[in-house]
């Protein structure tokens, strides 16, 4: 248990690096939704080369990690219906807020922007409430 | 050139910290969620990890400009409105029901199955659709 929290701290520091490097250096905001979204509505076309390399690198280097660890730690749900909603509403969820858990959280929170910590504070309420429904009262998560 | 370098090495390094964290683990982001079953903090922890060296490169850009030229991202209108509250709620009820948001979602998808894939394609058509969806809310409820 405590391990995880340790390896929560250090995991969480690299993101918190990687979302600097890409402010510092690129001058950018590193928000997952935006910067995937951007590329496959269209608005985001002039950036479009800079996206992908993003992305490529967040693809790859866990499945880099995953070789080199063999450790695969993950258990999403095999319930098809559970997926597409999950994930239709976490589409439009994120682009409708204009940001997600990197954006809204990790980059919105550290500069003490008050739309940050607010949907912050909505995602995890509405998350909390989805899984104690979903979990406990219907058993299907 | 440079930009696509950069840009690739804050992916790697966000991939990394998200495998490294143990936020890939649905099971994870769900515990953290789950207050009342088997309660995980390990999410408190990564987000703090990470708001870190995020509020001193903050700092930085107060009297820096970025490496490779142009300027930082402004600071937002503070208004917080209807698209940000309702979108902030669907996002949150989909990242408890599968336990995965958008940066992990790309992160596991090479280990993660076909499951991730799947809710992959329902993300990105949510993400397709959303001015669509944002027009049709506007002609039932004004955004302010």
């Amino acid at each position: 248990m405590q391990i995880d929290w340790i390896m929560g701290l250090i995991g969480g520091g690299i993101i918190g690096l990687a979302a600097a490097t890409y402010l510092l250096v690129n001058g950018r905001i590193m928000g997952a939704s935006g910067i995937l979204g951007g590329l496959v509505d269209g608005s985001g076309k002039s950036t479009a080369r800079e996206r992908g390399f993003f992305l490529a690198g967040v693809f790859l280097m866990p499945a880099l990690l995953t070789v080199f660890t063999g450790k695969i730690d993950t258990h999403v749900t095999t319930n098809i219906l559970v997926l597409v909603a999950a994930g239709l509403l976490v589409g439009v969820g994120t682009r409708l807020a204009n940001g997600c858990t990197s954006g809204h959280g990790v980059c919105g929170i550290s500069r003490f922007n008050l739309r940050g910590i607010v949907a912050t504070v909505f995602y995890i309420l509405a998350g909390g409430l989805t899984v104690v429904f979903f979990r406990h009262l219907l058993g299907v998560i | 050139m440079k930009r696509d370098l950069f840009a690739l090495l804050a992916g790697a390094l966000f991939g990394a910290g998200l495998f490294i964290s143990g936020m890939t683990e649905t099971d994870k982001v769900q515990g953290w969620l789950d207050v009342f079953g088997q309660w995980d903090p390990t999410l408190a922890f990564v987000m703090g990890g990470a708001i870190i060296p995020m509020f001193f490169a903050w700092r930085y850009t107060e009297r820096h400009r970025p490496v490779l030229g142009g300027s930082f991202p402004a600071r937002p209108d503070p208004k917080l409105g209807r698209n940000l509250i309702l979108g902030s709620t669907l996002f949150g009820m989909g990242w408890g029901l599968a336990g995965l948001c958008p940066g992990p979602a790309v992160a596991s998808l090479s280990y993660g199955g076909w499951p991730v894939w799947i809710f992959m394609a329902a993300m990105l058509t949510g993400m397709i659709a959303t001015p669509r969806v944002r027009e049709s809310l506007d002609r039932m409820v004004p955004a302010e």
